[in-house]
């Protein structure tokens, strides 16, 4: 995380025995276990943002000419490739 | 999901709760209800498999919940229907409104508890706590150490629980995780052996909401006025007679189920290597596997130590335990739950109680482990068994030992 | 006893192959037991498999912690996963891979290497990566201890949901076929 505005609580001020809770964000993304990943033509994109509003994970983001996917948290499903009107987004194999 | 095999094929190679599942099949229920839970879910998905497939010939309801679940059931059992469920954490918690009604109304419902620990802290692992938390609501609860006995128990369940001196419901318990999605290798009885076995299904000849035998089912009874207070405790104490008669319906029905079927498990408790011994590990489910393979290498040590495995947990063999302890000087309690207001687990509370029908007060120790899903292995039990042994010339800690704390 | 540990994604059917394997060795007579580590089902979370193979009947319902044999049937799991702990000395892996003996990261402990690039031949098969019946076939060749015609056998015993029963068999064969065993020399203590 980038920006944190509010100080994620301080575990040491209270037993570590009471309510289980966590203050540690986890390593681990989404994108860690993709087997294929959408590669995005810019110039069949129009922009029209069907794939922003149907990607479960909110991993499309909006770039100067075209949307893309944030590999980070984009987990390979393809349901952007399914609904993009203009078949601009194409699933490849992801490399191992 | 294996393959779906005709029932006359002897030997699968199979999980627990796909043997329930064949139990359940050779037991002809005529309505099975579900709702999925982790780690049961393959369980149900199992029978609606076999239902689709023509295998099992029974109604099945997929209600919305737990709750609806038994509650679809008490009214199928009510009409002379022989039931089926099978739950556990969560779902056994929604269920518990008609499961806490079930007894009462003596209907002789079958279920298998899929062990599985408290869900919070968050887990989905088994345990033994949802079992053991709903030991007090009057069911029949039966812990299963193997596959085998899984697929087994869930047939000698109905023999027990429409016997017309218990006719209480029976849950037959087996551990999440090891027990429901470990695979190995059983063999199915033979469908004509366990309908003879089972005999002619009676499951509402004393109460049936049924036009042809008019009557009211449960009316309201009790109360400080009139026969109120009589007529509630009768019923009372029927309960409590009816879970008495099972003790010895239990032993009777393992005794013929190893007649006919050549396989046999200790009903009540079971004692291994118990003769000779100085102490001995109590303990209860797919663990003592471990267990007993720990005592047999302390013993070819020369360790004198024995195990004790609770199949019966309620009711409570107390005569079969007090005889058991009566063996040995000291005992340790491996239990795979928490009892909170005891600061120790289930089995142990349950141990000192039936201690009191013992010959004498010997050393008894609580000791915890196995929880949301920690495994209990040969190394846990060494543990157990060093710690039992310090009994016979230490002291006895009032603390419980948390066996995987370390882990 | 033998213990051998399976390691996988969820989804590609590594408990799957635990049980066929365990049909096809109770089918040869041995004793089993194989019993999968829960964790969340979800498509792509580690997933491990234990099986234990003996000759007499076996009563310990727990996870293995010292394997002779690990089988991994995904390639990019070693990178996340430990999948070499608590290896016997001596032990044997089993791999899912393209790469060469020579680009894998392998601890002392094991003493034979099985390379199979299952990924390769079942895309080829079946247009996706679900290497798990390749890797069996990957596991009779390396360690013999159960014969083709078993698993095969195995395999047709159980109900596949996505892809067929021909397709599966076919993958179990080339499984077989094209996997490589190499045995390590033991590198002396300097």
């Amino acid at each position: 995380m980038k920006k944190q505005s509010i100080p994620i609580f301080d575990q040491s001020t209270i037993p570590n025995n009471l309510c289980p809770i966590a203050t540690e964000y986890s390593k681990m993304m989404p994108g860690d276990w993709r087997s294929s990943l959408p590669v995005v033509n810019r110039k069949k994109c129009v922009k029209c943002s069907i794939c922003w509003l149907y990607c479960p994970v909110q991993c499309i983001i909006e770039r100067s000419g075209w949307f893309d996917a944030n590999l980070a948290t984009c987990k390979g499903c393809g349901i952007c490739a399914e609904e993009c009107p203009h078949g601009a987004i194409e699933m490849v194999a992801e490399e191992d | 999901m294996s393959a779906v095999l005709k029932p006359k094929n002897k030997v699968l190679v199979c999980d627990g709760n796909e043997a329930a599942a064949w139990g359940v099949v050779l037991s002809r229920p005529d309505m099975v209800a579900g709702y999925p839970i982790t780690p049961q879910s393959s369980l149900v998905e199992y029978l609606a498999q076999f239902i689709a497939d023509g295998v099992l010939d029974a109604e099945m309801v997929e209600a919305e919940g737990e709750h609806s679940v038994l509650s679809v059931l008490q009214g199928a059992a009510l009409a002379g229907g022989r039931t089926y469920t099978a739950s556990c954490g969560q779902g056994l918690a929604f269920m518990f409104e008609p499961y806490f009604r079930t007894p009462n109304l003596r209907l002789p419902i079958v279920m298998s508890i899929v062990t599985r620990d408290g869900i919070s802290p968050q887990c989905v692992w088994g345990g033994q706590q949802d079992a053991m938390t709903v030991r007090e609501v009057g069911w029949i609860q039966m812990f299963c150490e193997s596959v085998q006995e899984v697929l087994d128990t869930t047939i000698m369940a109905y023999k027990i629980a429409e016997n017309h001196s218990v006719m209480l419901p029976v849950n037959v318990n087996h551990d999440g995780n090891y027990l429901s999605n470990g695979i190995v290798r059983i063999e199915l009885p033979d469908q004509d052996e366990v309908d003879h076995y089972l005999g002619n299904k009676d499951v509402n000849w004393h109460v049936a909401l049924d036009p042809q035998r008019p009557m009211a089912v449960d009316p309201l009874t009790g109360g400080s006025a009139g026969t109120g207070p009589a007529l509630f405790t009768r019923y009372r104490q029927g309960q409590c007679e009816g879970m008495q008669n099972s003790l010895g319906v239990i032993v009777e029905a393992h005794k013929e189920w190893a007649q006919r079927f050549g396989r046999s498990f200790a009903p009540l408790i079971e004692e291994y290597r118990l003769e000779d011994a100085d102490y001995a590990i109590i303990t209860i489910g797919s663990m003592a596997g471990a267990g007993k393979d720990v005592v047999d290498e302390a013993r070819n040590r020369g360790e004198r130590v024995g195990l004790i495995k609770i199949k019966t947990m309620r009711p409570f063999p107390i005569d079969a335990m007090a005889a058991a302890l009566n063996k040995v000087r000291a005992v340790g309690v491996v239990d795979r739950s928490v009892c909170f207001g005891w600061n120790s687990g289930p089995v142990f509370q349950e141990t000192l109680a039936a201690m009191y029908y013992a010959r004498e007060r010997i050393p008894c120790l609580s000791m915890i482990g196995g929880l949301a899903g920690a495994d209990l292995t040969e190394v846990h039990f060494e543990r157990a068994v060093r710690e039992t042994a310090k009994l016979l010339t230490g002291p006895c800690p009032r603390q419980p030992i948390w066996l995987n704390a370390q882990d | 006893m033998y213990e051998v540990r399976l390691h996988g994604r969820g989804g590609q059917g590594a408990v799957l192959a635990a049980s066929i394997l365990a049909k096809a060795l109770v089918a040869e007579g041995k004793h089993v037991i194989a019993i999968p580590q829960f964790g969340f089902e979800r498509r792509g979370a580690p997933v491990a498999a234990y099986l234990r193979v003996h000759d007499q009947p076996m009563r310990a319902m727990t996870n293995i912690y010292k394997p002779n044999c690990v089988l991994c049937i995904d390639s990019s799991l070693p990178k996340v996963v430990d999948i070499f702990s608590g290896m016997t000395e001596g032990g044997m892996l089993i791999q899912s891979t393209k790469r060469s003996l020579g680009e894998l990261k392998i601890p002392s402990s094991v003493a034979t290497v099985a390379l199979c690039d299952a990924v390769a031949i079942t895309l080829e098969i079946f247009g996706r990566p679900i290497t798990n019946t390749t890797m069996l076939g990957a596991f009779a060749r390396a360690t013999g201890m159960v014969s083709l015609e078993s698993l095969s056998q195995a395999l047709n015993e159980s109900n596949f949901r996505d892809a067929g029963l021909k397709q599966n068999q076919l993958a179990l064969q080339r499984g077989y076929e094209l996997t490589q065993v190499h045995t390590i020399e033991r590198r002396e203590a300097a």
